[in-house]
């Protein structure tokens, strides 16, 4: 083989939560094997989720590097930036990387994250627009949020209701354009959802749920959106936050099996040999549909990257992962919204919802017919999701405990957590 | 090497719910009286026949899951500390730490609408204190730890021990804290059957090691000491011995030994028996235990007479330095460690440990640290030390002593037991007890 070419033992492409995870799981088995990171950032690793606050400048740029050079050193870690996967040769265990160079591993984890899904909008290629997902897109962002003074926000996903809210906090007037008819769908329910609504109405933003952009042109304040049932609206500034997807470009021809995400087991390997993924990029089973789902969230891309750490390494201690559960949290304006598990009511289960007008806490938990919970939400109302997500995991029956729980699914959660796994 | 550290820990059997730990939390930590903002938070078991309570307090994980779920590094573990740390000018309020933890170890404050986690007050806790019923305690054993785990390992790096025995451990500890210029006299028994003798030719120490009888083991290290001192050589003579080896056909020759003073560090490692040769009774059986020559059966249940108080014994030879010690209470077995080899410069010094034996005693062997802190717990052992100028004192004095049915229930060997012998067991405990208070109150006297 060319002497030129670098050699590896393992080979992790992407730098943030699921391949820091799976650097720490390596090293606790393997403490020798020479690790290499290639990223297509050009910055010490750092969180996508941390980025709406960098925009909003509670988050100091230089302050948000979950790692520096001297945890590199101390790991024997090679870390090389600006060197993205550009193609995968997973029959001849190699792979080329954006500056031209390429390596060759034993094992190789694809943890290359996400890239913003820009909707195929008439018109979208002729006007600028921001998105929000690397540290580059967020100072941009931060830039021209203080310079606007009408602004439109496209999807209401998480990044986008972060990203509004820091609009109206700089003094723009904002829109948020959305095509189903709530906001943060698929994380909150309606009640939720409803009350997050009231919160940025109050504000002073705009919502048009269940509004879908037909046309985009360059005007003179920037942009010019055309909306389904004709109404025209103007931007000085565009944010496209419509959901994001797997970057796995560099697959073409690898035969590594692909869907939605890169598709895995549940050891996180993929359909090639020597070949791992976790993370936003990955599709690994879900814990309540038992078939493969997307389940790009922070805490699950932990889990998934030491999962695969773990079996990249050859640790006998791995156990086959549980399947992703979500969880989200969500601050806005003061005020937190919780999401753990599924909001789906399994058939012959059962729903039970509180709401207090006077405090503004909602609650909402539900059950499986045998009792387990399978997802409970809050909002005001604070619970420990960790908690919450073990007595979904561990699948415990809480029908001599709902009513109580319900009650208080602080306190109550806390004495199942002591008694139980102490 | 890894470090260890300090921690916090609870006893949910001695709590009783009063809350004032929470209430000098939320002192120490909020300036108010607001238990709902402290950062261990006691729960209250409903609608349960014996009420229990339940902890809520971060356990600083060596692994911590709300470290890496931070995506603003607003969280991290202290390496010299241990204690998960978290800053408030890098966090962003996203909670996604407490969707991490599995132990509600980080919460929300709704008092400063950030998450708080218990920080052991700059290892200083304010909770332990506050608590009337010692449920609390901060545990500052890993400081031992620590500091040892820089010495030198003198024990060989493989060992034939019973799985969850614990004089692995003290043979490290013991080997470690003399040093190597150390001669080792162990008699036969499970110190050398684990592999201190050593195995082809090679001793399983770095310092020399022999083998004496059963009978001359005392003697035998008296004579070595003194040939050493005679070429003017300072070497730390140490034996361990097992119970069996000290206190029945060693017996003499121990005597003898502390009799004349000779300069020696004598460690008994008491298992309750001759458990290396197949579980044998000693003269330190105690009454109603199994082992293979005390069976139980239609005609006997298990050892019938009250076992030798040997460490009593040697306070009657006027030792430079008795003591009792436990695995369970490294501290305190430290400071005992450190008194007998400074005794052992100019006199005879005694000191005789705890070994809880998982193979003949009939428990599981990730037990050994809590059937050891048991037998204290009930004062079925008590940890006390001697010399001839102070007298005797507890050093872990037990007031309010479990019932030694909680000791008893912990192990096969006394499941035989009926009601009269556990009740003649629990008033041997009390009489022990009774004894050797007498001695301490004599020393105050006297």
């Amino acid at each position: 083989m060319d002497r030129a070419i670098e050699h590896t033992k393992y080979l992790i492409a992407g730098s943030s939560h699921a391949a820091l995870e799976a650097i720490n799981a390596i090293r606790m088995h393997d403490a020798e094997g020479p690790i290499t990171v290639v990223t297509r950032d050009s910055y010490l690793p750092y969180s996508p989720t941390v980025l709406p606050y960098v925009v909003s400048g509670k988050s100091a740029p230089a302050r948000i590097f979950l790692r520096d050079d001297d945890f590199f050193a101390r790991n024997k870690v090679s870390y090389r930036p600006e060197s993205g996967l550009k193609a995968l040769h997973a029959d001849r265990n190699s792979v080329e990387l954006a500056d031209g160079s390429s390596v060759v591993y034993e094992k190789l984890l694809l943890a290359t994250g996400a890239s913003p899904a820009i909707p195929p909008i008439p018109g979208i290629d002729t006007v600028s627009y921001h998105v929000l997902r690397t540290l580059d897109d967020a100072l941009k962002l931060r830039g021209a949020i203080a310079e606007s003074k009408q602004a439109v926000v496209l999807g209401a996903g998480l990044v986008g209701m972060h990203a509004a809210e820091n609009l109206v906090k700089a003094g723009a007037s904002v829109t948020i354009v959305e095509m189903s008819d709530q906001l943060t769908s698929g994380y909150f329910d309606k009640v939720a959802a409803d009350m997050i609504e009231q919160a940025f109405r109050d504000a002073g933003a705009k919502i048009m749920t269940g509004s879908r952009v037909v046309r985009l042109e360059p005007s003179a304040a920037g942009a010019k959106l055309t909306l389904e049932n004709g109404t025209t609206l103007e931007a000085d500034l565009l944010l496209v936050a419509t959901g994001v997807k797997p970057n796995m470009g560099y697959l073409n021809g690898s035969g590594v099996e692909h869907a939605q995400g890169i598709l895995v087991d549940d050891r996180m390997q993929t359909t090639a040999a020597n070949v791992w993924a976790a993370g936003d990029c990955a599709q690994a089973r879900g814990f309540f549909t038992g078939t493969k789902v997307m389940n790009a969230i922070l805490p699950d891309a932990t889990i998934q990257g030491r999962v695969a750490g773990m079996a990249m390494a050859g640790d006998p201690g791995l156990k086959d992962y549980a399947g992703g559960v979500p969880l989200n949290t969500y601050h806005f304006f003061g005020r937190h919204a919780i999401s753990v598990g599924s909001s789906t009511v399994p058939e012959g289960g059962e729903m039970v919802t509180r709401f207090d007008e006077k405090t503004g806490r909602y609650l909402k938990a539900i059950f499986a017919p045998d009792g387990c919970l399978t997802g409970i939400f809050g909002v005001n109302e604070f619970f420990d999701g960790g908690v919450m997500a073990q007595l979904i995991l561990r699948r415990i029956d809480l029908t001599p405990l709902r009513e109580r729980f319900v009650a208080n699914p602080l306190a109550v959660g806390r004495e199942i957590m002591s008694q139980t796994w102490r | 090497m890894g470090r260890a550290y300090s921690t916090i820990a609870f006893d949910p059997a001695k709590c009783d719910g009063c809350g004032d730990c929470m209430t000098a939390c939320a002192q120490a930590k909020t300036g108010t009286d607001d238990i709902a903002r402290s950062r261990i938070q006691i729960y209250g078991r409903d609608g349960a026949a014996d009420k229990t309570f339940e902890l809520a307090l971060c356990r600083q994980c060596a692994d911590p899951k709300c470290v890496t779920v931070c995506p603003a590094g607003a969280l991290d573990k202290d390496g010299t500390s241990g204690v998960i740390g978290w800053d408030a000018s890098k966090c962003v309020d996203c909670l996604l730490c407490t969707v991490g933890c599995a132990y509600a170890g980080i919460a929300l404050d709704e008092g400063t609408g950030h998450v708080a986690k218990c920080d052991t007050c700059d290892g200083n806790p304010a909770c332990v204190p506050a608590c009337p019923k010692g449920a609390l305690k901060h545990i500052t054993t890993a400081n031992i730890y620590n500091e040892v785990g820089d010495w030198e390992d003198l024990f060989a790096p493989g060992l034939a021990g019973c799985q969850g025995c614990n004089t692995e451990l003290l043979m490290r500890h013991t080997l470690r804290r003399v040093g190597p210029d150390t001669v080792l006299a162990t008699p036969p028994g499970c110190v050398p059957g684990m592999g201190s003798v050593g195995f082809n030719g090679t001793t399983g120490t770095k310092v020399p090691v022999f083998h004496p009888l059963l009978t001359n083991t005392a003697a035998m290290l008296a004579g070595i000491k003194r040939q050493y001192k005679r070429v003017g050589r300072d070497v730390q003579a140490l034996a361990i011995a097992g119970d069996g080896g000290a206190s029945d056909v060693g017996f003499q020759s121990l005597s003898g030994a502390a009799e004349r003073g000779e300069q020696m560090l004598f460690m008994v490692v008491d298992n309750e028996g001759y458990m290396n040769t197949g579980m044998q009774r000693s003269s330190c059986t105690p009454y109603g235990a199994w082992t293979s020559t005390t069976p139980v059966g239609e005609a006997t249940r298990g050892k019938t007479q009250d076992a030798k108080n040997l460490p009593l014994i040697m306070v009657n030879h006027r030792c430079a330095y008795v003591a009792t010690a436990s695995t369970a209470y490294m501290e305190d077995l430290y400071d005992k460690l450190d008194k007998a080899i400074a005794a052992s410069k100019t006199g005879f010094a005694y000191l005789h440990v705890y070994s809880p034996c998982t193979t003949g005693w009939r428990f599981p062997s990730n037990l050994n640290m809590e059937v050891a802190r048991k037998a204290v717990e009930t004062n079925f052992v008590m940890l006390w030390e001697y010399t001839p100028q102070a007298g005797l004192h507890f050093t872990k004095p037990v007031d309010d002593p479990l019932p030694v049915t909680d000791y008893l229930k912990a192990m096969g060997r006394f499941r035989h037991l009926s009601p009269e012998q556990v009740e003649h067991i629990q008033k041997k405990v009390v009489e022990n007890q009774k004894f050797v208070e007498r001695m301490t109150e004599h020393a105050h006297v006297g």
